[in-house]
């Protein structure tokens, strides 16, 4: 997607969000398949600085803290130089406050050194109700503050806010006018977008301005048990078994307990899924670019007779599951790619309850959980089981809701012999039991 | 020709209509995004159409004279513009409340509080949500290249002269700085959404985003440049299949297929292209192309050729053979029309949108695609409605050209003089004996769209398919047992419901009706 390697530099006074951008960003970059790493500054002070004692460490005129805190920002830049240069990656993001005209000017020297492109993402705010609730979220969890109240912890935080007012030189249009640069004003209210250079920059500047902070849960689960799930066969369009139904009817109940505030119901736009979501009795709207892994050739076969028509394929397959692409059909690389719109708009989002498939929701699960590629095509995505997703600090709480009607196992562990000369045994070891 | 009165597109994806204003002083581009915007849109399938004052003043004022009818304190001359401005959002009134449309564009200069607040008085009235896009330049070199690319030849100036109308039209603009009021994000227009465009694309500033669609525009506007460029634009070599007119599979080049990728390298060289991008899919008849070109190139699957589900590798006499039904139901509604376990064109235009979007981000371009890609593509640029795209002529060994030129592209056919088989299909004419006997004319399937708006979606009654009982909203759960199969009809036809008679094809005064 680049020819040279992107530094993204986070700007702001500190509680303004850097931290939870950095994350994020970091995150869906990883998902859609640029390797990208976030580097924080803070951390390297507290690796060197083996216990914090008071915002007076940050105070302007403290030496020893100015000294310290210019190392540790050399550190990261230079583990970002390892990261970029040596290590392939492509992306990395530099999270500190980076909020002087100079430490900027540092930090993209370094990067026109090394032939990196740079790119800053400022947070503004103002609003003490904001800054407020992020100190609460994450800062009186924070390593710094373990031996302190929250009352102390917070009004030692204030004052490590002040230490950096006076110094703070916001991105400027004429001054900084040949910088490439978004300003993010009140958490997205508005934005400044100066000199976008590329297409990564262009990618990362629409989900920035598509992600919000507002309280929400989302809901993943897949259609109701299938025929031909009861009989072991995968991909295809059949519709609900009579289990499948039950936990429909399961479904809507669970719904309703839960009293969410204007839920939005997405579908595939295959019969299982949406038989699901007609038991829920509510609008529900349906995505073709949710329906289940195409498996090719291979459509509507058991494991059994995979194995017995395409033995090397199988065993490719269990190789490297994640690139893996059945022939005529599709990877799970590729499904990450198709997934890309339901991602950036549950981002847009609120409350959503997705109904979907295995490999579907393993590829969306893995993003809000940030799997990797090796770990996403083995997650567990059992029937009749609703996982609750809701955002919390720098990630994602996961409920686990199994709703109480029984339905086959679906889910095939990698075996342990994934050689392409393994006998028939060993390739259907893992194979769930079906009829 | 059914007449359903109100639009049930419209209301099934968003609860209201948006009505995008420009704002900026004269050669400012403001057209040239309109229409640009506008084409986009309706590609992706939501109906937009653009409401330019300008036209609205010519009907009035037969003859342009000078730029003293700019002056504001050509009082005459004032209510004149106002009335037409009235009238135009009358007429948008009318499109976005009773002909279906989705968005407006209403492309005039706006550059007054006093004209904003009457338009936003206008759109409350109507539950429009707004949005604007400003466009602010101040590089001479730019305003005196768009007067030249766009006013030089514009009705208002037929004498054509370019130093008069140069002239005039500078004092045209001056006319209107005297009263511009730029929009103020710190303080007099903070609520407002909109999207401030500086020094054409160099920086943005964006307000107060309320929704999908206008996040999709906002992200549109901040790809698309004006850079000189040229895009080409042809399909892969012709393949084995090709030959045997079977349609899709994964077939290699047949050997004229491989004398046109010489043939194709050799025109490449002596075009010269600055920084040449090369794309093909990744179906190895594209590929074979790009190798012999003997350059980088990129592969992207999603410009695979369109799946064809059940009829790949089928010739159309087999299709006809072994599924009259399918194939009949193709010929009447070729765009929404999704071929069994395949693709329709319309999801065809979802999947090339990526591709859509770095076009326009890019430079000089080569795309070595397929025939029904190819024919998506072509539609956008040249602005072709769902109607004509998937009849457009794409033929092979054969290169499209497309220059970008004022409000539009240019285009050159260039035939590189290797024979090859004919793939092109016209619309056979069709009457009501070919419509298999269980097949009314009302389409069978829901709509596949992608939701086009978000936060926004009212909650609304599900449509129903033709032969499905209709959910009983009162009993618990009563429509699992008449819903086995449920959404799909009786038959297994896989043809897409347009839950309204407006079609993705910008809808024409005329044509209310849509291609049903």
């Amino acid at each position: 997607m680049t020819n040279c390697p992107t530094l993204i530099v986070m700007v702001g006074l500190p509680a303004r969000g850097k931290t939870y951008i950095s994350k994020k960003l970091t995150r869906y970059l990883n998902w859609i398949g640029v390797p990208t790493k976030e580097f924080n500054v803070g951390q390297y002070r507290r690796d060197l600085v083996k216990k914090y004692k008071s915002f007076e460490f940050f105070l302007p005129d403290n030496e020893e803290g100015l000294k310290i805190r210019k190392q540790c920002a050399l550190a990261a830049l230079n583990d970002v130089r390892q990261y970029l240069s040596e290590e392939n990656g492509h992306v990395a993001v530099f999270d500190a406050t980076n909020t002087t005209r100079e430490r900027r000017e540092t930090i993209y020297k370094f990067g026109e050194e090394n032939g990196y492109k740079t790119f800053f993402v400022e947070s503004v705010c103002v609003d003490p109700e904001v800054i407020a609730a992020n100190i609460v979220q994450v800062k009186l969890g924070s390593p710094d503050y373990v031996d302190c109240s929250n009352d102390e912890a917070t009004e030692d935080f204030m004052k490590r806010i002040e230490c950096y007012k006076n110094s703070y030189e916001t991105l400027d249009e004429t001054l900084d006018k040949d910088l490439s640069y978004i300003k993010i004003m009140d958490v997205g209210r508005s934005y400044l977008v100066n000199r976008v250079m590329d297409h990564i920059q262009s990618r990362i500047v629409y989900y920035l301005m598509n992600i919000h902070v507002t309280p929400r849960s989302i809901y993943l689960c897949r259609h109701g048990e299938s025929e031909l799930n009861l009989k072991g066969r995968i991909g295809g369009d059949p519709g609900l078994s009579v289990r499948g139904k039950e936990f429909a009817k399961s479904l809507a109940q669970f719904i309703n307990e839960q009293n969410i505030k204007d839920l939005k119901v997405w579908t595939s736009q295959m019969k299982r899924t949406i038989q699901t979501a007609e038991a829920l009795g509510v609008p529900y709207e349906q995505w073709k670019v949710l329906n289940e892994i195409d498996a090719g050739v291979c459509e509507e076969m058991t494991y059994e007779e995979i194995q017995e028509n395409y033995p090397l394929e199988f065993a490719l397959r269990d190789q490297d599951k994640y690139r893996y692409r059945y022939p005529k059909g599709e990877s799970y690389e590729d499904l990450v790619q198709r997934l890309e719109p339901v991602i950036m708009e549950l981002e847009r989002q609120e409350n959503v309850l997705v109904i979907c498939h295995q490999a579907v929701m393993r590829c969306l699960l893995a993003y809000f959980l940030d799997k990797p590629a090796e770990q996403l095509p083995y997650l567990k995505c059992p029937l009749h089981t609703v996982l609750k997703l809701t955002p919390v600090a720098y990630g994602c709480k996961v409920e686990s809701i199994f709703l109480n009607v029984e339905a086959v196992n679906t889910h095939r562990d990698k075996p342990e012999n994934v050689g392409v000369d393994r006998s028939r045994e060993e390739a259907l070891r893992t194979v769930p039991n079906h009829l | 020709m059914l007449g359903s009165p109100a639009c049930p597109w419209a209301s099934y994806m968003t609860n209201s209509p948006t009505l995008i204003v420009m704002i900026g002083l004269p050669a400012r581009g403001k057209t040239y995004v309109s229409k640009k915007l506008t084409r986009y849109l309706n590609w992706i399938g939501v109906p937009t159409k653009v409401f330019n004052l300008g036209v609205y003043r010519r009907e009035a004022v037969k003859s342009y004279k000078s730029y003293d009818f700019f002056r504001h304190d050509n009082k005459e001359a004032m209510e004149i513009r106002k009335r037409c401005a009235l009238v135009a959002l009358e007429d948008v009134k009318a499109y976005l409340l009773e002909e279906c449309g989705q968005i407006a564009v209403f492309d005039a200069t706006n550059t007054t509080r006093e004209r904003r607040d009457l338009i936003l008085n206008f759109a409350k009235e109507n539950a429009f949500k707004v949005f604007f896009v400003e466009s602010v330049c101040d590089d001479p070199e730019v305003i005196a290249a768009n007067i030249l690319e766009v006013k030089v030849s514009s009705p208002d100036y037929p004498e054509r002269n370019r130093e008069n109308v140069m002239d005039d039209f500078l004092k045209r603009i001056e006319c209107y700085k005297v009263t511009y009021q730029p929009l103020d994000p710190d303080a007099y227009d903070k609520d407002l959404s909109f999207i401030k465009v500086i020094n054409v694309g160099q920086r943005f500033l964006v307000n107060r985003v309320q929704d999908y669609i206008q996040s999709k525009i906002v992200y549109y506007l901040m790809n698309i440049h004006v850079q000189p460029r040229t895009i080409y634009l042809c399909r892969h070599g012709e393949s084995e299949y090709n030959l045997v007119g079977k349609i899709g599979g994964d077939t290699g080049l047949s050997p004229r297929g491989k004398q046109f990728a010489q043939a194709l390298k050799k025109f490449i060289e002596e075009q010269e292209i600055v920084d040449l991008k090369v794309w093909t899919s990744q179906l190895k008849r594209t590929i074979q192309t790009a190798e012999s070109l003997g350059v980088t190139y990129e592969q992207w699957k999603i410009l695979n050729e369109i799946d064809a589900g059940v009829c790949e590798e089928m010739t159309y006499a087999e299709i006809e053979a072994k599924y009259p039904d399918e194939f009949a139901l193709r010929d009447q509604e070729k765009y929404l029309y999704r071929y069994p376990g395949g693709e329709s064109y319309q999801d065809l235009v979802q999947r090339l949108e990526p591709v859509i979007m770095e076009l326009e981000r890019q430079g000089n371009v080569l795309v070595i695609s397929h025939q029904a890609v190819m024919r998506c593509l072509l539609a956008y640029f040249l602005d072709k409605s769902a109607d004509e795209l998937p009849y457009l002529r794409c033929p092979l060994h054969t290169i499209l050209k497309l220059t970008p030129v004022a409000y539009g592209c240019k285009v050159e056919t260039i035939t590189l003089n290797v024979e090859a088989v004919n793939t092109h299909r016209d619309k056979p004419s069709l009457n009501s004996n070919n419509l298999p006997a269980s097949q009314t004319p009302v389409r069978m399937r829901r709509n596949s769209f992608t939701p086009r708006a978000s936060a926004d979606t009212v909650k609304r009654p599900r449509h129903y398919s033709v032969g499905s009982k209709p959910l009983d909203t009162l009993g618990p759960f009563p429509s699992l047992e008449a819903r086995d199969g449920a959404d799909q009809p009786q038959l297994q036809v896989g043809v897409q419901v347009v839950p309204s008679l407006c079609s993705p094809s910008p809808p024409s005064p005329a044509a209310v009706g849509g291609p049903l």
